[in-house]
């Protein structure tokens, strides 16, 4: 596969290095130098210095016909716009916007962004270790609208499925 | 109209203040303390101090009922993010974002967002009026003059546009050798087709400069601006 991820934070990272384990073609994005510094040794990826929302950025990251694209950064905005360049201006296969805010990630859900919440996952891990209620949305929350002016690019997301108290408890 | 104005920077402020002074209904959000504080001193308490990206705070604001919303802080993505919401939850008939990359007009458009203003491609179409942009560009001089390295970039009028690099007809001490696509460059072979956008990297004598304009860009119009050039 040919994987794109924008973030490299400890989160984008640590995929990178395992998705280039595991043998596919790793580009991952972020502004800072620096934030290279926490893949593994052993990459052999790429990693370009650049602006994820920008789609030339995108563009010489090789977006165009990847088969996964993971939009990381700290802002949630900002992934939802790499997301989007992605999904509807490069035909990206797979992509996942990571959006903290719950409403807004329920909000681009609803638009048919497959979308993962720290927040909810987070929370919905302690609640259920003290058997109170979670916010029921599974890891990534699968698409449930048409994403405007968007073909069926995306199928159903790679989600690890099921609520994250039957895989953590 | 009730407009709803999000990001209180110059753009935001003078915006708010027009609309006041002509007469409409308008809330200003501004995330940033400070600057909510400033503007709500000089124009009256129409500030909601909040972020105008989340679903909460522009409820708040009024977002229900709002006849424009009018997405001008210095990010594009949140002036996206905020349209989005705006008409996908809120129904507003009329959203107006402003977008500093131009490259993101199409996208904003794709997405549904009524209206989309661009600093850049107003100011660039501005400079473009006074310097044709059909130029032949040079790059470097080779020897002591005698060599030239140019950059023509092809619209969709150039002659050269569909055609094969050995069918183009180049005055004699020209060649053509290089290509950049989208940003990625590649030598010209014979068999490479000519593309709108392309930035065609050609070596040459400066007296082909007319003759290779006339193939790669056009004819100019009346006097041949590249011949002044020299």
């Amino acid at each position: 596969m040919n994987v794109v991820i924008v973030g490299c934070g400890r989160v984008g990272a640590v995929l990178a290095g395992a998705f280039d384990d595991a043998g596919h073609r790793v580009t991952i994005i972020d502004t800072q130098t620096l934030a290279f510094d926490r893949l593994p040794s052993t990459f052999k990826g790429n990693a370009i210095r650049g602006n994820g929302t920008d789609e030339d950025v995108l563009r010489r990251a090789g977006t165009e016909g990847a088969d996964l694209f993971l939009a990381l950064t700290e802002g949630d905005n900002r992934n939802v716009m790499a997301a989007q360049v992605a999904l509807e201006e490069l035909g990206a296969t797979k992509v996942i916007a990571k959006i903290n805010d719950p409403v807004r990630a329920r909000a681009y859900a609803d638009l048919g962004m497959p979308t993962l919440c720290r927040t909810n996952l987070i929370a919905d891990v302690v609640l259920a270790l003290f058997g109170l209620p979670t916010s029921g949305a599974p890891g990534v929350m699968a698409p449930t609208g048409q994403h405007p002016g968007g073909e069926a690019h995306h199928d159903a997301p790679p989600t690890g499925g099921g609520h994250v108290a039957t895989t953590e408890a | 109209m009730f407009v709803i104005v999000v990001g209180g920077g110059k753009v935001g402020y003078y915006l708010a203040k027009e609309l006041i002074g002509a007469g409409h209904e308008v809330v200003l959000m501004e995330k940033d303390r400070a600057r909510a504080a400033q503007i709500t001193d000089e124009i009256g308490s129409i500030v909601v101090a909040q972020d105008g990206c989340e679903g909460k705070y522009l409820a708040e604001a009024g977002a229900n009922r709002a006849d424009i919303v009018a997405a001008v802080t210095g990010d594009d993505e949140d002036n996206l993010v905020i349209c989005q919401m705006a008409k996908h939850h809120f129904d507003v008939p009329r959203t107006i974002a402003r977008v500093n990359n131009p490259k993101n007009e199409h996208l904003f458009k794709h997405l549904g967002v009524d209206e989309i203003i661009s600093p850049t491609r107003m100011i660039l179409g501005s400079i473009e009026q006074d310097i044709p942009v059909h130029e032949l560009l040079h790059l470097a001089a080779l020897g002591h003059g005698e060599l030239e390295l140019i950059e023509a970039q092809l619209t969709a009028d150039s002659p050269a546009v569909g055609q094969v690099a050995k069918d183009l007809d180049l005055p004699d001490g020209c060649a053509i050798f290089a290509v950049i696509r989208s940003e990625v460059a590649m030598p010209i072979r014979a068999e490479t087709v000519l593309m709108e956008g392309d930035k065609v990297i050609a070596i040459g004598r400066p007296e082909c400069e007319a003759a290779l304009h006339g193939q790669l860009i056009g004819e100019a119009e009346g006097a041949s601006p590249n011949v002044e050039v020299r």
